[in-house]
């Protein structure tokens, strides 16, 4: 079984977001793996674990992606595609969707896994594009997938509860916390990872000339400050439950 | 020429979904000042008796695309059945609810569409320009984007509580159309076997108007019946933090922050949760922000609208008893 995962790298969920020229400033962030792709590699190890074949890692990104394409492959991905090209900065979802799209169709696939959401522009838009334009069916959110031939049993989260459905393969699948645990890298896994493969390709390379996006240039902008609040301390548990439901029911009504 | 604001109305067993109501209701007020008409779409099986809610919550007029197939929500046949009909009707804009089904939806109908998409927004306004601006927060909340689009229709999902839901006019009609969905082998790859949804007599985690948190402070899984007592006297949902999860108390579908649900509640109470950036992403745009934690330094403190420094296990049943009092 051929899986190819689409893997985005992303700021660690505890970087400081501060705002340079028009745009969000990456200056001394440490970079990761996006979470929820972890889980969409972990899945794939153990798949190709049952059923044999090769993982392939894709990522679309400048120079320094490639770090993030390395923790996978230590982690026991086969191999690593990078799409990186200047025209790309600046894309929207739509755009990077057609990317990966042609990425991907070059290469055998029964099964492409990816996150459910990046944690960066939280946009969760690329991975459900992307299985359109290949046009294979997509369930968003999963929390468990089986397969036998060429049908995937998959749990989806939805509102309230879960679903299953069975999925005629090729699929895509996006992945949620609670689908796996994904492993560490080893050592030896780690050593490993820097003599595998990793192709850097172009737009070029893809036969994409129009990189055009549909969404205008965001404008950035930080939170305002919170208002200090009313902290209610070193009174009487009695007298202090009291004083706060006050305050909910006559200062801030919602109560 | 003005083909109108479009609104996905989401429906489950035949109830529309209050998000719905928020988007008709904010919908009305984008298309009196854009002079555009506002579409309600539903799309199901035996749809046709809630045509005249969402009339009476604004709609000029009601798209509705029945089919059998329809019944239950699958990626496929809503994308093909709303992709058919948008680009016979050219909407300026179509709106969904950033719930399960949206966030599924909403994207794989953009691409099909080959236009823009704003996901998760907690803020829209009319603009000249681009017809309509989107704010909506990017890593977690630290930042916000304003973003538009340069071909229509443009798409967006709102995150549900952002726009209160107006008041019902019974007396308004609207325009009811029906359209066919042209549903083909390919829409139907993947398939709809089994639905669970939990009983449960709290509101759903992403629309509740209140919610009750615990965090690594409840000690224990016994202890959320506390929580479950003041959310039972507030009509709250009950939420929890990743600690709180991580540890096996409570299931990971009531988590709240950035790898379990986001909210935006009018009243988040926050107890025994110290406030971590990544619970701080998924409840930041909360309206009114209450921390309880014995901890005085604990980060959520910063955040907070209102707090008490003490011991949750004291304080949250005697609130739960000023509550009752003020119900």
């Amino acid at each position: 079984m051929n899986i190819l995962v689409s893997l985005k790298q992303t700021f660690d969920t505890e970087a400081k977001i501060a705002i340079s020229g028009g745009k969000i400033d990456a200056t001394g962030v440490n970079l990761v793996i996006n979470p929820y792709d972890e889980f969409a590699v972990e899945e794939a190890l153990k798949l190709r674990e049952k059923f044999g074949g090769e993982v392939t890692i894709i990522s679309i990104g400048g120079d320094k992606v490639e770090t993030s394409v390395r923790t996978a492959l230590a982690m026991g991905a086969d191999k690593g595609v990078i799409v990186n090209d200047p025209a790309l900065e600046g894309a929207d979802e739509c755009v990077i969707a057609e990317v990966l799209a042609k990425a991907i169709a070059q290469q055998p696939y029964d099964l492409v896994l990816s996150g459910r959401i990046a944690v960066d522009d939280g946009s969760s838009q690329v991975a459900v594009r992307t299985a359109d334009v290949l046009n294979i069916p997509s369930v968003s959110s999963i929390l468990k997938l089986e397969i036998e031939g060429d049908v995937a049993t998959v749990t989806r989260e939805i509102d309230g509860g879960t679903e299953e459905l069975e999925v005629k393969m090729p699929a895509l699948f996006t992945a949620q916390k609670g689908l796996n645990e994904p492993r560490y890298p080893t050592m030896p896994g780690i050593m490993k990872a820097k003599k595998k493969e990793v192709k850097t390709v172009t737009l070029a390379d893809l036969g994409i000339s129009d990189a055009a996006p549909k969404m205008n240039a965001p404008k950035y902008s930080l939170p305002s400050p919170r208002k200090a609040g009313t902290i209610l301390s070193g009174m009487e548990a009695p007298d202090a439950a009291r004083e706060l439901a006050k305050l909910l029911h006559e200062e801030a009504k919602v109560i | 020429m003005a083909k109108g604001i479009w609104i996905i109305v989401e429906q489950s067993k035949l109830e529309i979904r209050k998000v719905s109501l928020e988007l008709i209701s904010q919908g009305r007020i984008l298309a009196d000042k854009t002079g555009e008409p506002l579409v309600a779409v539903i799309l199901g099986k035996g749809i046709a008796g809630l045509a005249d809610k969402v009339a009476a919550y604004g709609a000029d007029k009601v798209i509705l695309i029945e089919d059998d197939k329809l019944e239950n929500y699958t990626t496929g046949a809503y994308t093909s059945a709303l992709n058919k009909v948008i680009r016979k009707e050219e909407p300026q804009a179509v709106l969904l609810g950033n719930t399960a089904i949206g966030k599924d939806l909403a994207p794989r109908l953009a691409q099909r569409l080959g236009v823009g998409m704003a996901s998760d927004c907690v803020g829209m306004e009319t603009d000249d320009a681009s017809f309509l601006t989107f704010r909506r927060p990017i890593y977690g909340g630290k930042a916000f984007a304003e973003v538009s689009a340069n071909a229509r229709p443009v798409l967006a999902t709102i995150r549900p509580n952002t726009f209160p839901v107006g008041a019902a006019d019974e007396s308004k009609k609207a325009e009811v159309v029906t359209e066919t969905a042209e549903i083909s082998a390919d829409d139907l790859r993947a398939i709809v076997k089994d639905i669970a949804i939990a009983v449960s007599e709290r509101p759903e985690l992403i629309e509740a108007n209140v919610i009750i948190s615990g965090g690594r402070g409840m000690k224990g899984p016994e202890n959320y019946k506390i929580l479950e007592d003041c959310a039972d006297v507030l009509g709250a949902a009950v939420g929890a933090s990743r600690a709180a999860v991580d540890a096996g108390w409570i299931e990971q579908k009531f988590q709240v922050g950035q790898t379990g649900k986001t909210v935006s509640p009018t009243l988040y109470i926050a107890c025994g949760i110290s406030g971590a950036i990544q619970h701080l992403a998924g409840m930041g745009s909360s309206k009114v922000i209450v921390a309880i934690n014995k901890d005085p330094e604990a980060n959520i403190f910063t955040l907070a609208d209102y707090g008490i420094v003490g011991d949750l296990f004291d304080i949250v049943p005697l609130l739960t008893e000023e509550f009752k009092k003020l119900q």
